[in-house]
């Protein structure tokens, strides 16, 4: 490839200002929020429309250049970490958005931010459900790639489950419309299949987004338990009760003794062994009702204290619990890994007790706060990388952890995607025959291998790599071997 | 982030500060979100995350040009990032040591370099100032438009404000400074914090040989003079500090939030920096001040003439994430009766921000229409602010007038107390 004569077709295309080929402007885009992992990009182009991304798709599959689609770069994963002699589409100028407030949708265009959306649905008494805690930067196309969830996906789903339509480029450049603007569509369910295809499938160029109006009513519960085992069974009595609480979290001790010296006013029970922060929504007779019966169980659970709250302000004391256990402990350690995976709801308790066990094992401590309404867990994994040896504990461990939560029937990632990081994870949950269904499946949208290769579907002669060897974060061995 | 310093930078006495921010840098992007540069111009190189990246580059060894140095200089330092930041970084400080490596790295045209020294000289040179400023009023009925709008509105004459000035002296006393360009163009501030600290029994004080707060050398990257500016303040202030004088408080939250940094710039001056951590720890923003003492003492406002009731408050910067001083005169505002509107995107900068105005006309005009936008979807009567340079800014092109807080407040109370 003649790179001058590319980056002047790639220049006709989205104007001189929006290509960046020189090596200190590319810089910044070389690594997401998974940082450890980078590499420097050809070019970073950031088409200003459809036509555009199109355009730059067409020309790049006759170039035979790979794209790695890019929002807010803040995927976990390394979903948007660049490839070797790779450009990064940076989608982040299309943001467009309208509310059709009469249907409760949102038309969004990939670079909308997902906080915008449940902004400009404000003044019409709506909001956009998935709210991943990255939502404030995150953009719509991201949660469409990763199926971001959030706090409360227990009750409203994930991106999947509020997405109704949306337009994509495809790695041959055609243009697809997906959905129709109505949850149930005749034929093949597409629209699912790109959620979670994390950038491999093509490029989202707009959405339509399901609107769900606000409720009438909020109400936090914090309950304190002597044991973290009561604070997960709570978990399931909640749910087998019939009540749909909006959020579920769970705090161990670690983690509420982070978001105590984060802010002592918050007056946390610290000497408790775990707490059960529970949001419940909807009209204020039916929170009434499902209160009533969230005591008398957690009463039955030796529960230590339950603190409430209504209005805006106390509520958002009570999720200051849950909320600030990450920047507390980003305050106090010097490295730390955030472990993502899921496991079935009743396993909770046991896995809990597993990764404490495994923490020891390993001499790497651990803090666990996670999205106990759907068993996503997220433990904290802290170390420090000026110790030697102690990053590849610290990442033996997080292997530890996945291997024992597939052994529970959960699964390898919850909701930061499998990106570059969890490839090895990939390989332990499925099998062979279905790691080629997926790869035949990319194949149909992305004839080339054009979008995002090397993410997410793993090679099965990679696989049998994995399977021995330990991927260190920092070192992805040959990570320039096409990988699809 | 890990960081591994080139050999200069290894050497300097601003690795530690700058290693310890780089790492505490995770790279999340939850800052992209809240900065206005980025905002405006969709790349990630002015964002506040970006602009690390590029600060960490160069500190590596990487080879630099004016493209960093124009993203660099684009940031408006307002420091929204720090607020939104779950790990704590401290950006601010950052910037500030990237800003004076690049400007030994990438040095800046013979032309560029003087019309920075000019700006840094005029606007801290009280008489310089004045004249040109007073002549440039007496002359505005003569101008152009556009020309016109680029001037300050001239303060109300003082002979009218002066009537109404405190003349007795409480045994409680606080500081204030007079500093270089509000004393020119908005002398009321002071004033209107005078007579309000009247009321609750506390006068208002200046010291001699005061000067600028050190904001303008500090952001246009001669640091050193800013230290200077910084010792000959404490100097002015030190005998009045050890005689009693129980705060510092002044009325643009620009200057006090740089005073509430002296702690942290002069902590490797081993003459000053006892001091200057003193100086820090006893500055109070108004808002603090006049808020306790409210609490606890009555103030005899008139009551609020009908139709100037609908504000809007724009939170500077400084105020709210320099000294993280939210919501505070929001409150006091309505304690005194007002309506205040609600305004979106409160944390976004008017594009003020110190010379930011002077230096990058473009962009903060832009940001300084978005902001009257929002600041005005309210439909308010008028706007209070906090800070000289945003008041400033705003007044260039808003249809309702633009003031200081403390001045709307002083203006409702009785014109003179008896002694």
């Amino acid at each position: 490839m003649n790179s001058s004569a590319f980056f002047a077709g790639l220049r006709a295309i989205v104007g001189e200002s929006w290509l960046l080929a020189d090596a200190e402007s590319v810089a910044p885009y070389e690594c997401d929020a998974l940082f450890h992992l980078q590499q420097r990009p050809l070019a970073v182009v950031l088409p200003a429309d459809e036509q555009q991304v199109a355009a730059v798709v067409a020309l790049c599959a006759a170039e035979g250049v790979p794209i790695v689609p890019r929002g807010a770069g803040t995927s976990l994963s390394g979903g948007a970490t660049p490839v070797a002699a790779g450009i990064v589409m940076a989608l982040n100028r299309l943001r467009r958005i309208r509310i059709d407030a009469g249907a409760r949708q949102a038309l969004a265009q990939p670079g909308v931010r997902n906080i915008v959306v449940t902004q400009q649905a404000a003044d019409d008494a709506l909001f956009f459900a998935p709210d991943p805690s990255s939502q404030m930067a995150s953009t719509i196309g991201g949660n469409v790639a990763e199926n971001a969830g959030g706090v409360h996906c227990v009750k409203y789903g994930l991106t999947v489950h509020n997405l109704v339509g949306l337009r994509l480029v495809t790695g041959d450049g055609q243009i697809l419309a997906l959905g129709e603007g109505s949850l149930d569509q005749p034929g093949l369910d597409l629209l699912a299949l790109l959620c979670g295809s994390e950038g491999l499938l093509g490029l989202v160029t707009d959405t339509r987004l399901r609107l769900l109006p606000k409720p009438r009513a909020v109400r936090v519960l914090l309950g304190f338990f002597p044991a973290i085992e009561a604070a997960c069974d709570a978990v399931s009595r909640i749910i087998a009760e019939g009540i749909t609480p909006a959020g579920l979290e769970i705090m161990d001790q670690a983690s509420l003794q982070a978001a105590h010296r984060f802010s002592p006013a918050l007056g946390l029970r610290i000497e408790a062994a775990g707490a059960l922060l529970c949001e419940l929504d909807g009209e204020p007779e039916e929170i009434e009702e499902a209160t009533r019966r969230i005591h008398a169980l957690f009463q039955a659970l030796a529960v230590l204290e339950v603190r409430q709250a209504d209005d805006e302000a106390q509520r958002t004391q009570l999720w200051a619990a849950r909320k600030n256990v990450l920047p507390a402990l980003l305050r106090s350690a010097s490295d730390l890994y955030v472990a993502d995976c899921t496991v079935p709801r009743r396993a909770l308790s046991r896995v809990l007790a597993r990764v404490m066990a495994l923490s020891e094992e390993h001499g790497i401590a651990v803090a666990q706060s996670f999205h106990a309404g759907d068993g996503n867990l997220h433990p904290v994994l802290f170390y420090d990388s000026a110790v030697a040896g102690e990053e590849e504990r610290a990442l033996r461990l997080a292997d530890a952890i996945l291997q024992a939560v597939l052994a529970e029937g959960g699964t390898v990632s919850g909701e930061h995607g499998i990106g570059s990081e969890k490839l090895h994870g990939m390989c332990w949950q499925f099998s062979a025959d279905e790691l080629d269904l997926f790869a035949r499946l990319r194949q149909v949208f992305d004839p080339y291998g054009l979008f995002n290769p090397g993410k997410a579907i793993p090679t099965l002669h990679r696989c049998a790599e994995f399977g021995a060897m330990q991927i260190g974060r920092d070192a992805m061995p040959f990570a320039d071997l096409p990988r699809f | 982030m890990r960081v591994e310093f080139d050999q200069w930078m290894k050497a300097s006495s601003a690795a530690p500060d700058a290693q310890r921010i780089i790492e505490s840098c995770m790279h999340c992007g939850i800052c992209t979100s809240v900065c206005p540069t980025y905002d405006l111009l969709d790349h990630e190189l002015d964002s506040p995350r970006g602009r690390i990246y590029l600060i960490r580059d160069m500190l590596q060894g990487a080879p630099v040009s004016v493209r960093t140095r124009d993203h660099l200089d684009r940031c408006l330092t307002c420091r929204a990032c720090e607020s939104a930041c779950p790990s704590g970084v401290e950006y601010g400080q950052l910037i500030d040591i990237g800003r004076e490596e690049i400007e030994r790295r990438v040095p800046r045209s013979l032309a560029e370099r003087i019309k920075r020294t000019l700006l840094r000289h005029a606007l801290q040179s009280r008489r310089l100032l004045h004249m040109t400023l007073h002549a440039a009023w007496a002359l505005r009925g003569l101008m152009p438009t556009a020309l016109r709008q680029r001037i300050p509105a001239p303060p109300v004459a003082l002979a009218a404000q002066s009537a109404t000035q405190p003349s007795r002296r409480h045994a409680r006393q606080v500081l204030t400074l007079h500093g270089c360009v509000q004393g020119t163009v908005a002398p009321g501030y002071d004033q209107a914090l005078a007579r309000i600290l009247d009321h609750f029994g506390v006068t208002l004080v200046t010291a001699k040989g005061t000067g600028c707060c050190g904001a303008i050398s500090q952001h246009l990257g001669a640091p050193d003079e800013a230290k200077q500016a910084m010792r000959r303040n404490i100097d002015a202030w030190w005998p009045l500090l050890e005689a009693g004088t129980e705060a510092i408080v002044l009325t643009s939250s620009g200057c006090g939030s740089m005073v509430e940094d002296y702690a942290h710039l002069l902590k490797d001056d081993p003459r000053y920096a006892a001091k200057a951590k003193r100086i820090s720890a006893l500055l109070r923003d108004p808002v603090e001040l006049v808020g306790s003492l409210w609490s606890v003492t009555n103030l005899p406002l008139a009551p609020l003439p009908p139709g100037q009731e609908q504000l809007v408050f724009h939170p500077p910067c400084s105020l709210q994430h320099g000294m993280r001083l939210k919501g505070r005169v929001e409150l006091l505002l309505q304690r005194a009766g007002y309506q205040l509107a609600p305004v979106a995107d409160g944390h976004l900068c008017c594009g003020s921000a110190g010379t930011y105005s002077l230096l990058q006309p473009v962009l903060a005009a832009q940001l300084g229409q978005r902001k009257l936008e929002k600041l005005m979807a309210g439909k308010p009567q008028a706007i209070a602010s906090a800070n000289v340079g945003c008041i400033m800014h705003l007044q260039k092109e808003s249809p309702v007038p633009v003031r200081h807080w403390l001045e709307i407040l002083a203006e409702r109370l009785p014109a003179r107390e008896q002694p």
